[in-house]
């Protein structure tokens, strides 16, 4: 660890904070549906949406309807991308010619994308056309993240109304937030990323000669456009297999720290929004300080552990840390947050292999994930998956002094701590439970592609990420095999929506209820003792749920790793 | 509930259209007139063919030349399409090699290559990253300490001195942007066009 790689953290901190409040600002005045600066332009296109789909914006939906809503969207969504990459073959846009993808990789990739997991057994520059890139990934990348908002925001108005019977409409959010708040950022960060080096063009691969009269195919593309939307909406499916550390999706030291700002800050703003709607900003703050905290843990493990690399190079007497799997550009640091980041975040895109990582250093990752992606979390998702720790917290908080807890005016009774538990438990359920038949069965251990420990933990990880909508993998392992296609995917479907209806009709019970006014009896939620409560909530469940699996995998490794055990 | 299923077709359609073809394709025209250089690739041209790219590694072999990170892309194998060949620095299939740190094949791997290096500069340890493999096989840069540990090998190769060598890739090192961000780095595809050059005076 160095002096500048700590100060290199430290800057990324301080500009994603100094993002909170502006742009929680900005995003409360869109979901308030009030006037901003972009309405000249864009109101009459949102209206244009509005009036073609028979959307009436001032009419509000029940959390049911909401949910329905959202179901059927995700319906058409599922069948486009399944349809494009089936038929590409015979579409425009397709300069490489590619041939249409089969059906379970297609399948995969569908559900991957509509769950915003954007998983990659897909190979990018060497399984998909243009126009599979801009129409089939491209858009959902903007739709389902602004489905995770619009889910957020909902719950978020369960809390704030009072007595009420409707959360918002589902159509009016999720069109307000791709045309207001995604879409005017990818359009100035797009510009930014091409001016870095990044390709933006329908032209086909260019064939070189090399200097040494060698021949190298390079791969190009519409790239800037789905980096942008990528990043920003935590999506992370790569335009090419090596996804951000390809050096055309992530040119530059400095076009890589805006790309790790951009994972979080719409995530980290949603904390101020929430705060802004419910009256109280510094009610954002505290949760923003849980995420924090957690964040910079992470980050210090994974950062120790590389810094330190393996006591293989080191036998060696190679210094330097462990590069293997990283790019130069990066280095040891840049490397590691980024890791950090984009599993705290459930991005998934990766700007180092993390499946060439030390094992301790590649245990966080893991265990960022398994804690549920609340740490900032997925655009919307992580915060509506923070609440539902929050909601636990305060019922403990409330089981300790025996009274009803209440949570910013609003008492959290048994329904509420009932879907909590529900949404929280499903999640282990799909990684524990597919981990444990992917390591016996013989065609899903073929996949593996390290032996030992490692092994295991590259399936671990994969049900993790696809469970926990992130998308990054220990990409050793072969998950373009049926097995893999369909059970990834069933994964990532539990893992998105079965989240997404408990939290929904937490939103819809909480909104019925009458706020109540704090008292003095009230649990102050926004001071230190809140905060450390959540973490500890949060550490526990985590650590009861999955230390036993993290000891068969990572932590047994590091024990190997230091007594000179190879696989 | 019925009355949801216009807006699922339409609203889709609609954000589908602006954020699926008009976004990409407006940035496609505009990044085209602004930054023409980088949306076609940073492409490098020499006497009229294209040499490559600024950003994209590629592989050197011989000894007058700096050499790259070791690149683990594959390509399909001719023979048999289910499975895969090693292609260093494959720019149509980019990727890393996964390898764990208790793999054994990286372990003899490394071994191998440190060996070899020893061979060529006994006098200076070996700089990690020119035993290990970038995660997307395409590293375009090396780190100056991987630069100047070729040194010796590349002036004996060139018949010039290692002071003028050593020269050309402190001229070719790029530091931090502003000082802080990112690490000092050589890239390798100009530092040998450089190389080029000079025999050229």
């Amino acid at each position: 660890m160095t002096v500048i790689g700590w100060i290199q953290i430290i800057l990324f901190c301080a500009i994603v904070i100094a993002l909170v409040k502006p742009l929680g600002w900005y995003m409360t005045r869109v979901f308030d549906g009030e006037r901003t600066f972009l309405s000249p332009v864009l109101r009459p296109l949102e209206r244009g949406i509005y009036w073609v789909g028979g959307v009436d914006e001032r009419r509000e939906q029940h959390w049911l309807t909401y949910t329905v809503a959202m179901l059927l969207f995700h319906v058409g969504g599922f069948a486009l991308i399944y349809g494009l990459m089936r038929l590409q073959a015979v579409l425009p846009f397709n300069p490489a010619g590619q041939t249409a993808a089969a059906e379970d990789l297609s399948f995969n990739t569908a559900i991957s994308f509509i769950t915003n997991t954007n998983w990659q057994n897909y190979g990018g520059e060497s399984t998909l056309s243009y126009l599979v890139q801009m129409l089939g990934l491209t858009h959902q990348n903007f739709l389902s993240a602004a489905t995770g908002i619009a889910l957020a925001m909902a719950l978020i108005r369960g809390f704030t109304r009072s007595s009420m019977r409707t959360v918002g409409n589902f159509w009016v959010d999720v069109t307000r937030c791709t045309l207001y708040v995604l879409l005017p950022i990818c359009i100035v960060y797009a510009l930014f990323l091409v001016w870095q080096g990044m390709p933006q063009t329908l032209g086909a691969y260019v064939d070189a000669t090399t200097l040494e009269g060698g021949k190298q195919t390079i791969a190009l593309g519409p790239v800037a456009s789905q980096v942008a939307i990528k990043m920003l909406g935590t999506n992370g499916g790569g335009f090419f297999n090596a996804n951000a550390a390809h050096p055309f999706e992530n040119p530059t030291a400095l076009s890589n720290l805006v790309q790790m700002i951009s994972i979080f800050a719409l995530g980290a703003a949603m904390t101020n929004v929430f705060g802004r709607m419910v009256g109280n900003e510094r009610q954002g703050w505290a949760i923003f300080a849980v995420m924090g905290l957690l964040f910079v843990a992470g980050v210090t493990v994974t950062y120790w552990a590389e810094a330190n690399g393996t006591s293989l190079l080191q036998a060696y007497g190679l210094t330097g840390g462990n590069m293997e799997g990283k790019e130069v550009r990066f280095g040891i640091v840049a490397s590691s947050l980024f890791a950090v980041i984009t599993t705290a975040a459930s991005c998934g895109a990766v700007n180092a292999m993390h499946d060439s990582f030390t094992a301790l250093g590649g245990m966080i990752p893991l265990i960022n994930m398994q804690l549920g992606e609340v740490i900032i979390g997925g655009v919307g998702a992580g915060f509506y998956g923070m609440l539902l720790f929050v909601v636990l917290a305060i019922f403990v908080a409330g089981l300790m002094v025996g009274r009803t807890p209440e949570y910013v005016g609003k008492k959290i009774e048994a329904r509420e701590v009932k879907m909590a538990m529900l949404a929280i438990l499903v999640l282990p359920l799909m990684y524990l439970g597919w981990t444990a038949v992917g390591v016996v069965l013989p065609s899903a251990v073929a996949s593996m592609a390290n032996a030992g420990p490692h092994g295991f933990t590259e399936v671990l990880y994969a049900y993790t990420s696809g469970t926990g909508n992130n998308g990054s993998a220990f990409a050793g392992l072969t998950g373009n095999t049926l097995f893999y296609n369909l059970t990834l995917a069933m994964a990532m479907f539990v893992g998105r929506f079965f989240m997404i209806v408990p939290a929904m009709a937490i939103a819809g019970s909480l909104v019925e209820k009458k706020s109540i006014p704090a008292s003095a009896g009230t649990f102050p939620t926004t001071g230190g003792l809140f905060v450390g409560l959540v973490i500890g909530v949060i550490l526990i469940i985590g650590g009861l749920t999955f230390f036993p699996v993290l000891a068969l995998g990572p932590i047994v490794e590091h024990l190997a790793m230091n007594a000179n055990t190879l696989f | 509930m019925l009355r949801e299923i216009r807006p699922a077709i339409l609203v889709l359609v609609l954000l589908t259209a602006i954020t699926g073809l008009a976004y990409p394709l407006a940035m496609t025209a505009i990044a085209g007139v602004i930054f023409p250089k980088q949306a076609q690739g940073s492409l490098i041209e020499k006497d009229g063919t294209v040499i490559g790219s600024a950003l994209i590694g590629q592989e050197f072999k011989e000894d007058k030349y700096f050499h790259g990170r070791p690149s683990a892309t594959v390509a399909p194998d001719p023979n048999d399409s289910s499975k895969t060949v090693p292609a260093p620095y494959n720019a149509a299939n980019s990727g890393g090699s996964n390898l764990g740190p208790t793999s054994k094949a990286l372990n003899d791997r490394v071994k191998e290559d440190v060996e070899k290096l020893r061979a060529e500069n006994p006098s200076a340890g070996v700089p990690v990253d020119l035993v290990t493999t970038s995660a997307s096989g395409l590293d375009p840069d090396i780190t100056p300490d991987a630069a100047l540990f070729q040194v010796p090998r590349v002036a004996k190769a060139r018949s010039m001195s290692e002071d003028s060598v050593r020269e050309l890739v402190t001229q070719n090192t790029q530091g931090r942007f502003a000082g802080v961000i990112g690490e000092p780095r050589v890239n390798v595809l100009a530092l040998n066009l450089a190389l080029d050059a000079a025999k050229a005076k």
